[in-house]
């Protein structure tokens, strides 16, 4: 916000000032995701009672980056017999899609790409938008196991996309706003403010909110898990059945667009859980700049909290990932269907019925 | 009211291999697939065809144990003692009591080795990959007590005609006891990670039903015949070697969770019997006489002209040696009836009707080893 | 409805399980030995690379005929009456020139059935395993200790020699069928 009317007065368009400032996601993300593919890495091998990584740098951190190297350096195949075009659009699209959501994160109170009114919905819907790269991409590679990949995706991604819109829902309820920037300023000062417990409602109204805030978060987190196809909802790659699912024809760069994408998104869904249920930016210990008079180093006070909440559910991915089997495409949608989606209505329901009364 | 019956469908025909990161090898299955259910599953086999029965035939008897050993290479020591005991039947030859126990336990160790293969194998294929390292690295253990005693890792020609190449290391008892100990609690574990797990229960439970008459019908030996509910074991219903001697119980699926003979009993019955395997270890090792191993090797190997079926029991079923002697020092014939290969069979009768990802799933817990499929 | 909420907390409960498991070997010591850097120590059994000690070799080809890939070659020419090839180690009498002993390791299955037939104990494995190369013929060790010329020089004097009590059998048996003839 403040970044943005900064920019701005500087440079006296509002325009350059939107362009500019839709970069700043980009110079988090491409570092976040190097540091993400290496923290995955790790986290597995210290698992596995393994190593990792560990020739490229100290402890392996430069590992991603060279990576990265041997991917832009690999030979870009197209499949003879894919659809050129689509094959081509498909990494852009699933990129844009994962990228699209993060202008309505809020990093911090200082920075929120767009503080839009509908920030939630928006980036549900954003979130959609992954599916048609994965579908075009699944389609235009003209194999098999990518089709059918493809095909799980689009139907996971938007099936699960119903408890997580049910549960974001109650959470409305109690709030009465959809913008990120709102939520999060509502959570303010400390822990028992975080919606997660019952954000600024009355105590008594808090303390029964809390056991269902809890239900909607592990529900809204499961299905963010599938929205983002992490183990154990990662039937779309399941490389034990699909070799790698619907980027299996994918090499060189366009296959690392895929991987950046995955990992733009993992740290967009456990944003925005936090962002919710977690008190979003802001710290639950109070700042240190406001202690020592020092009001600018609020802001980034609070972008490190936020990436310290994002990490952690990042982390909490990642453990989930090398822990647990997959689910088979059908039990992913009975899950869905039959577990998530009437747990999350009945929640939806209790929590609007507490809200109601007003205790 | 739209009419969907006019809507041209069809079957897909996937090819599932040979390049494919679960088909335990070099297999190749064609599936027919209705959406993503199957119709149809053929498995293309004979990749890895090396012509180990041909081979035998221009070999003298020693020289076909490195061959038995690169059959089904997860249970070397287990192929061998079969081999050993085929030849040792048709020549009339007496081991000493020590090498019967050194077989037993290298036999044994060799199961608890190949059924954490299995298992942790199992488990990535439904998609849980650390308890497949886990068990690697226990399994690390035991090779590293073979290396010691024979001097290889995976394919030892240790148990030879008569006798054994070595004797035991000095050290190896010691091992094998802390192996044991250190191995039972890593069981639990191995339960508590993957066998309990929901996600693995779901995926695993009732899937690939294997009733115990198309078991019967079709062959079925080993834990995947005992999954089905029949307490059939060659250990104890045709005791070779010193297996009278030990106690140890023969688990048999039981349908714990879901129906009898189903991948998740499949998979558990062989949890079970790496337990009974550390039960007759733990006997074995207990009793073991002290002796020469290499006193009833023969000098030369020329059977009389006979022939003779053997069987044992693999990790993976009944493995069979069939050899003929015309009385050279090269078998006439030798026909390996084996265990894996009979296993595949069944790929299609278990598939029929079911998705996908459940071909992996069904494919793992007959635990097929393709060396021993193509020989 | 009880074994749906049964579901739920079997889902749950073996989830934070296998959780904890993970969690627990997070902070275990790794088991990697990371190879080129740190070599796990061979037991002395380890089967690795066959060496061939040609002082004792008597060349009687017996590991060749052990062998189950036929993967050793060996050549000898008999040595001349005059020659003198020394002993073994445990003093046994060599009789045999030693022309060629090849080892190609490309077909070795290193399964040791070579070493135990030895009668001298002049093959056996030895700790290198590290010998990967290239060229797959650069893998077929040859193991004569003589020269080339040599080989030549004791294939030439035991085809003379040969050739000499040839034709001395010759001369002796030659002449009585041909008086027969001539009578």
């Amino acid at each position: 916000m403040i970044i943005y009317e900064y920019l701005s007065e500087l440079f006296g368009s509002p325009v350059l000032a939107s362009v500019i400032q839709s970069l700043f996601p980009l110079i988090f993300l491409i570092p976040f995701a190097l540091f993400a593919v290496w923290l995955e890495r790790k986290v597995s091998a210290f698992m596995q009672d393994r190593i990792g990584p560990n020739r490229v740098g100290k402890h392996g951190w430069l590992q991603t980056v060279a990576d990265i190297l041997k991917l832009i350096q690999k030979e870009d195949i197209t499949a003879a017999n894919a659809d050129k075009p689509l094959f081509n659009i498909a990494p852009v699209l699933v990129f844009a899609g994962s990228y699209l959501a993060f202008a309505a994160i809020p990093f911090s109170s200082a920075y929120i790409g767009s503080s839009i009114d509908l920030g939630l919905l928006f980036i549900v819907a954003a979130s959609g938008f992954v599916v048609a790269g994965i579908l075009m991409g699944g389609w235009a590679s003209n194999n098999k196991y990518s089709l059918l990949g493809a095909v799980r995706s689009a139907a996971q991604v938007v099936s699960y996309e119903i408890p997580t819109v049910l549960v974001i829902l109650s959470v409305v309820m109690l709030t009465g706003s959809l913008s990120l920037y709102e939520l999060s300023e509502m959570q303010t000062s400390s822990i028992h403010n975080w919606i997660l417990f019952g954000g600024n409602a009355p105590l008594l109204q808090k303390i029964l909110l809390i056991p269902f805030m809890f239900i909607g978060f592990i529900i809204l987190y499961i299905s963010s898990l599938a929205e983002v196809n992490r183990t154990p909802f990662d039937i779309p790659e399941a490389e034990s059945e699909l070799v790698a699912g619907f980027h299996t024809e994918y090499s060189g760069m366009k296959f690392a667009m895929f991987f950046l994408a995955e990992y733009a998104n993992m740290f967009a869904v456990s944003a925005i859980v936090s962002a919710i249920f977690l008190g979003g930016y802001q710290s639950p210990f109070g700042y240190l700049g406001n202690t020592l008079g020092l009001t600018w180093l609020v802001p980034i006070e609070q972008f490190l909290w936020f990436s310290a909440k994002g990490l952690f559910f990042v982390f909490v991915q990642m453990w989930l990932r090398w822990t647990l089997p997959r689910l088979r495409v059908d039990q992913l949608m009975a899950l869905c269907w039959k577990y998530l989606i009437p747990i999350a209505f009945v929640n939806l329901l209790i929590i609007g019925l507490i809200v109601l009364i007003k205790i | 009211m739209s009419d969907y019956s006019n809507l041209k469908t069809e079957e897909m025909v996937l090819n599932m291999g040979p390049q494919h990161p679960s088909t335990h090898g070099v297999l190749r299955l064609e599936i027919k697939l209705d959406g993503e259910l199957i119709v149809e599953v053929k498995p293309h086999v004979g990749y890895l065809h090396r012509c180990f029965e041909k081979h035998c035939e221009a070999m003298t008897y020693p020289q076909i144990v490195p061959y038995v050993d690169r059959m089904d290479y997860l249970a070397s020591m287990s192929n061998e003692l079969g081999y050993a005991i085929a030849v040792e039947r048709l020549m009339g030859i007496q081991v000493p009591e020590r090498v019967e126990y050194i077989r037993v336990i290298m036999a044994e160790l060799q199961r608890i080795a190949s059924h954490m293969v299995a298992l942790g194998t199992y488990g990535l294929d439904i998609g849980a990959f650390t308890p497949f390292l886990y068990l690697f690295a226990d399994r690390e253990r035991i090779l590293s007590i073979f290396e010691e005693t024979c001097g290889a890792r995976l394919l030892y020609n240790y148990i030879w005609v008569g006798g054994l190449s070595h004797d035991l290391h000095p050290d190896f008892i010691r091992k094998a006891k802390e192996f044991v100990t250190y191995f039972r609690p890593k069981i639990t574990e191995l339960n508590n990670l993957l066998s309990y797990n929901k996600i693995f229960i779901e995926r695993t439970a009732n899937v690939g039903i294997l009733p115990i008459e198309t078991a019967i019908n079709y062959g079925m030996t080993g834990p995947n015949l005992r999954a089905s509910g029949l307490k059939w074991d060659l250990r104890r219903d045709d005791p070779y070697s010193i297996y009278d001697k030990f106690e140890f119980d023969i688990p048999v699926g039981k349908g714990w969770v879901g129906t009898l003979g189903d991948c998740w009993d499949r998979y558990f019955v062989r949890v079970l019997e790496m337990e009974q395997s550390l039960n007759i270890l733990d006997q074995a090792l207990a009793q073991i006489p002290d002796g020469d191993v290499t006193s009833a090797i023969p000098k030369r190997i020329k059977p009389a002209e006979r022939q003779i079926y053997t069987r044992v029991e693999n990790p993976r079923g009944e493995l069979g040696y069939f050899i003929v002697s015309k009385g050279g020092l090269q078998p006439h014939r030798v026909k390996v009836r084996p265990p894996s290969f009979i296993s595949l069979g069944l790929m299609n009768e278990l598939c029929k009707g079911h998705l996908v990802a459940d071909v992996i799933a069904i494919l793992g817990s007959i635990d097929i080893v393709l060396g021993e499929v193509d020989r | 409805m009880r074994e749906y909420f049964s579901n739920i907390w079997s889902g749950l409960f073996t989830v934070l399980v296998g959780m904890k498991i993970t969690f627990k070997h997070l902070f275990e010591p790794s088991v990697t030995i990371q190879y080129p850097d740190e070599k796990p120590k061979l037991p002395e059994r380890a089967r690795n690379r066959l060496y061939v000690n040609m002082d004792d070799c008597i060349g009687c080809d017996q590991c060749s005929r052990a062998c189950p890939v036929s993967c050793i070659e060996i050549e000898t020419v008999k040595a001349l009456p005059t020659d003198d090839l020394g002993k073994t180690s445990q003093g046994k009498k060599k009789a045999l020139w030693v022309t060629k002993f090849n080892i190609d390791f490309a077909k070795c299955c290193y399964c040791q059935l070579c070493v135990f037939p030895c009668p001298t104990e002049c093959i056996y494995m030895t700790e290198t395993y590290e010998f990967s190369e290239y060229q797959r013929d650069s893998l077929n060790y040859s193991f004569v200790t003589l020269t080339p010329s040599e080989i030549e020089e004791k294939k030439d004097n035991f085809a003379k020699f040969e050739a000499e009590k040839a034709a001395q059998k010759a001369a002796a048996a030659a002449p009585k069928p041909a008086q027969k003839t001539d009578e």
